[in-house]
């Protein structure tokens, strides 16, 4: 494995692409998300989506709040040639939602609300509480495991030259419609 | 023991948590419990406050973050080790210090019966007040928490700060000779994606797609 420190920098760029193509994807291929768990009803755009455009000479850094965040504004940023840097996702199940902000160079996950109480009811019970408030914070984390798995295999075939690019282009262009 | 949850803990206890995601590499010791407890009472946090240091760094436990306890299994939940990582600091506001420097300088020429102090004077007189004054603060404590499930060798640290983050790292291994490996996309690619050798090479050769005409 290469030196770690040397790793995040490099490759950086396949978290921001992560985050594009996730948001093509919430848009284009829910199915995708429910193949993965069979128990998301919808994976939704949140309310804050930040965007950075490292073809300008100095980084451009976009920031987008507020519900139904800016998408169209986001989408000029991607025809200009900003990537996604960071997304807030709502995660929905028949019955609960969670919410999460999610960083491309990183991964780290913040803003992260999981259903549930937040405290035990009593000391006796704080066992179930724990494991019950871990399988809420696994199911997203194994959930993005997951779609980035799915990214990363089409990010190392032909497809992502041959049909991925050409179709994101595509969704791109298609705010001029 | 709920109230003390609900005012020290901002992580795996509130309602809205940051989160970042861990591998365990190499292998823990059998019996387990036996062996991270081992390591957790061996580096639980030290009481600082009425010590001259102005750092302390341990293991914590979550239900009682200012008194660890690790007798017995009181961390281990199922398959999960559930504790904390607690960072104490000091720190001296400059005007405090200002002040009792100024003080002291008063007092030391008053006494010497001198207009100044040389410059080797006033460095000790400055790590004499800085020592005391360590002494008197208080600690400011900050309590991280982690779940580390041992059987898919994951550890979710609630914390996204850098420097929590690499005194998390740190003290890991010193505590239980095992490395966390952060997860972040490339990692993400090498260790969890199942990737062929083929596509391994394919993914150290790649360089950033352009989607803007």
């Amino acid at each position: 494995m290469l030196d770690l420190a040397v790793a995040y920098n490099r490759y950086r760029f396949l978290g921001d692409e992560f985050l594009t193509w996730l948001w093509f994807l919430i848009e284009t291929d829910q199915n995708t998300f429910r193949n993965i768990d069979p128990d998301c009803t919808a994976l939704e755009m949140g309310n804050r989506i930040v965007l950075e455009n490292r073809k300008k000479k100095s980084l451009e850094r976009i920031t987008i709040r507020g519900d139904d965040a800016g998408l169209e504004e986001g989408r000029l940023a991607l025809k200009k040639g900003a990537l996604l840097a960071e997304l807030s996702l709502v995660f929905k199940t028949g019955e609960n939602q969670w919410q999460f902000s999610i960083k491309g160079e990183s991964l780290n996950l913040s803003n992260f609300k999981a259903p549930g109480p937040a405290l035990p009811p009593s000391q006796e019970e704080m066992e179930g509480f724990l494991l019950n408030k871990y399988e809420n914070y696994n199911k997203i984390n194994v959930f993005i495991e997951k779609v980035f798995k799915s990214f990363i295999k089409l990010r190392v075939s032909t497809k992502w030259s041959a049909k991925v690019i050409p179709n994101i282009k595509k969704w791109i262009r298609s705010i001029d419609a | 023991m709920v109230f003390f949850l609900e005012s020290y803990h901002m992580g795996l206890l509130s309602s809205s948590v940051s989160l970042s995601r861990y591998r365990v590499e190499g292998h823990i010791e059998k019996p387990v419990t036996e062996t991270v407890a081992k390591g957790l009472k061996k580096n639980s946090v030290a009481e600082i406050d009425q010590d001259i240091s102005d750092k302390s760094v341990g293991w914590t436990s979550i239900e009682s973050p200012f008194s660890p306890n690790f007798e017995g299994s009181s961390f281990s939940f199922g398959n999960l080790f559930v504790f904390s990582l607690r960072v104490d600091r000091k720190s001296i506001p400059a005007k405090l210090l200002k002040k009792f420097l100024t003080i002291e300088t008063s007092k030391r020429l008053e006494k010497t019966r001198r207009g100044f102090l040389t410059k080797d004077e006033k460095k000790v007189l400055k790590e004499k007040v800085t020592t005391d004054l360590a002494r008197r603060i208080p600690s400011t404590p900050n309590v991280y928490d982690l779940i580390w499930n041992y059987e898919s060798r994951d550890v979710y640290f609630f914390s996204n700060l850098r420097s929590s983050n690499e005194e998390l790292e740190s003290l890991f291994k010193r505590s239980f000779d095992l490395s966390l490996i952060r997860i972040f996309p490339y990692t993400a690619a090498d260790l969890l994606s199942d990737l062929s050798d083929q596509e391994r090479d394919v993914l150290i050769g790649l360089s950033p797609t352009h989607f803007s005409d």
